[in-house]
């Protein structure tokens, strides 16, 4: 088993290392020069000249690369080209915010969305299954702002209840902390959970096809014994599966509730780095973000092995 | 209701109404609204009032009608990029099941490589170098979303291609453009024009994402995701301006994907499960 979980950890750095390539050649080789998009129309040859030695684009891509890639393994970033400060400053705060938001958010999510997936699976056919299925259909196609704006109306402007926005400091208190982002969690729970329960229901009944699943009801086990004691668990590993696929989609969607929210995290920083042409730091937040999207998608790999003693052994 | 032979379902009727007045509002913008998307009408938001039945924005033009132009913006340049990205995933699709070997190996790790990261924070990595002119949003959102139609038309091709008919036509000496629209195509039609609605559906989403997080489409061109940042500081004087091109972009949503699910159930129904 270690052996298994030592190729998947493999597997993950190689997509890292290949995610890592991908950014670097989709911000350097692509037509436009990298010093004239930092530029934009106030470029004059001289200006050019001076960018393009600051950026080191005078020397081969390869090399830079390698610079680059190098210099990030060992922490260092490079500095903003907008603020002139150094990239991992600029990051490790909103860094902290965004990873802040993300584990609230899937703490109120995963359980809610294990437990409505569950009874959809026990009660399916009926009204509540029925309702399941068009909630998520619905949560697929609005759009996080909508929600986010709707709450915003009614929880917070109307009700007064929750702050519209989610302006934490370094120094804001814990219980502070959490109210304030009470709204934009919500948010992405409401974005998220559809379809993380309708896929758990889907693995269930998968599994409740199978002969031993008839064998439990024939020995007249009552339903939800069924589901919760002899489907639930061998449904685990696509569960754990989709709960992973799902957290990692949490990624861009908090991209978009931060920005609704005015919270102060890494998505606001990449997409205020992406108008200013801010290179360095666009970089740098893409990195981290493949990175959190690799990461989950290896944990899901491994917690199946986990969670299926046939995945231990394979052959 | 029956329609192509197929039971038409309530969704699937309400999706398809939805998906026609859309449609309507954005080829008949110039007729349907009643004020130029650019026109100042009045003060910035003003009241609805029987000659602007949602009221005014913030530079005080119609609400309206600037919803209804935006319905063009945001459909045709999903719609221009839906098309460019089932040109190229249905082509390296086809002809990676086709050809096979190096070529399908090449563009098989090709796309793992570009599905190893968030489509949203790639885009974001191309927009920050090359800008957000609308043709460089669309190159990039149709190449970026090929790798999906990609994924479904090289699974779909390989099941078709292993069979006599397309074996006869290479033996026969045909092309592989000819093997590829003649014999491939025709028989992965149903479910790619699924896929298509699904495809449309995210691809209308992202660039509205795209657009409200400031980086789509750009001003004066009235679009959904750009307007509902234009209106979004009006969310806090408890206006519903912001909510008004957000719903919309739901609307639309919705209905596509109510048109996919049933075409989807037709599918699965008439090839069986495992098709």
């Amino acid at each position: 088993m270690l052996r298994l979980i030592a190729q998947r950890l493999g597997l993950g750095l190689l997509t890292l290392w290949a995610a890592s390539v991908l950014i670097f050649v989709g911000t350097e080789i692509l037509p436009g020069d990298l010093a004239s998009a930092v530029l934009q129309n106030s470029a004059t040859p001289e200006s050019l000249a001076e960018m393009r030695k600051e950026l080191g684009l005078d020397r081969p891509a390869i090399v830079r690369y390698g610079e680059w890639l190098g210099n990030a393994a060992v922490g260092d970033l490079g500095h903003s080209l907008a603020s002139h400060r150094d990239v991992v400053e600029e990051i490790k705060p909103r860094l902290e915010n965004t990873i802040f938001l993300a584990i609230c958010s899937a703490i109120i999510a995963v359980p809610l969305a294990v437990t409505l997936g569950l009874m959809a699976a026990i009660w399916q056919g009926g009204i509540y299954d029925r309702l399941v299925n068009l909630v998520t259909l619905l949560s697929i196609s609005v759009p996080e702002y909508l929600v986010g704006y709707i709450l915003i109306k009614y929880l917070s402007v109307q009700l007064g209840w929750f702050p519209s926005l989610g302006n934490v400091t370094p120094d804001t208190p814990m219980g502070e902390r959490i109210y304030l982002i009470f709204l934009p969690a919500l948010t992405l729970v409401l974005v998220v959970v559809a379809h993380m329960m309708r896929m758990t229901r889907a693995s269930v009944l998968n599994i409740m096809a199978s002969p031993y699943i008839e064998m439990a009801f024939l020995k007249g086990l009552p339903k939800w014994r069924v589901v919760v004691r002899h489907a639930f668990p061998n449904a685990l590993a696509p569960v754990i599966n989709v709960i992973a696929l799902n957290l990692a989609y949490l990624i861009v969607g908090v991209v978009i509730v931060e920005a609704v929210f005015v919270y102060p995290g890494l998505g606001q920083l990449m997409v205020d780095a992406v108008s200013k042409h801010d290179v360095p730091v666009v970089q740098a937040c893409g990195l981290i973000f493949a990175a959190a999207f690799i990461l989950l998608n290896m944990l899901a790999d491994i917690l199946a092995i986990f969670s299926n003693p046939r995945l231990r052994h394979p052959r | 209701m029956r329609l192509f032979g197929h039971r038409l379902t309530i969704p699937a009727l309400i999706g398809m109404i939805v998906i026609a007045v859309n449609l309507i509002a954005a080829i008949g913008a110039p007729v349907i609204a009643p004020f130029d998307q650019a026109d100042v009408v009045g003060d910035a938001w003003g009241d609805p009032d029987p000659q602007h039945w949602l009221g005014l924005d913030n530079l005080g033009r119609d609400l309206f009608s600037r919803l209804i132009y935006g319905a063009r913006m945001s459909i045709g340049l999903s719609l221009i990029i839906t098309c460019l990205s089932f040109f190229i995933g249905i082509t390296a699709g086809f002809s990676a099941a086709v050809l096979r070997g190096w070529v399908d190996l090449g563009l098989s790790r090709l796309v793992d490589l570009l599905l190893s990261m968030p489509t949203l924070i790639f885009a974001f990595i191309i927009l920050s170098v090359l800008g957000t002119e609308p043709p460089v949003l669309i190159v990039t959102i149709a190449v970026l979303d090929s790798t999906k139609v990609f994924r479904l038309s090289r699974a779909l091709a390989m099941n078709i291609a292993a069979l006599e008919y397309v074996e006869v036509a290479k033996v026969r000496g045909e092309g592989l453009w000819w093997v590829i629209r003649k014999e491939i195509l025709p028989n992965a039609m149903a479910p790619l024009i699924a896929e298509f609605g699904l495809r449309f559906s995210f691809t209308f989403l992202f660039i509205a994402a795209l657009s409200f997080l400031g980086l789509g489409i750009q001003p004066p061109n009235a679009d959904w995701g750009s307007m509902v940042r234009d209106y979004r500081d009006m969310i806090n004087l408890d206006s519903t301006a912001p909510l008004y091109p957000a719903g919309a972009i739901a609307i639309l949503t919705i209905g596509v994907n109510f048109v996919v699910d049933w075409m989807l159930s037709i599918h699965s129904r008439s090839h069986g499960a495992g098709a």
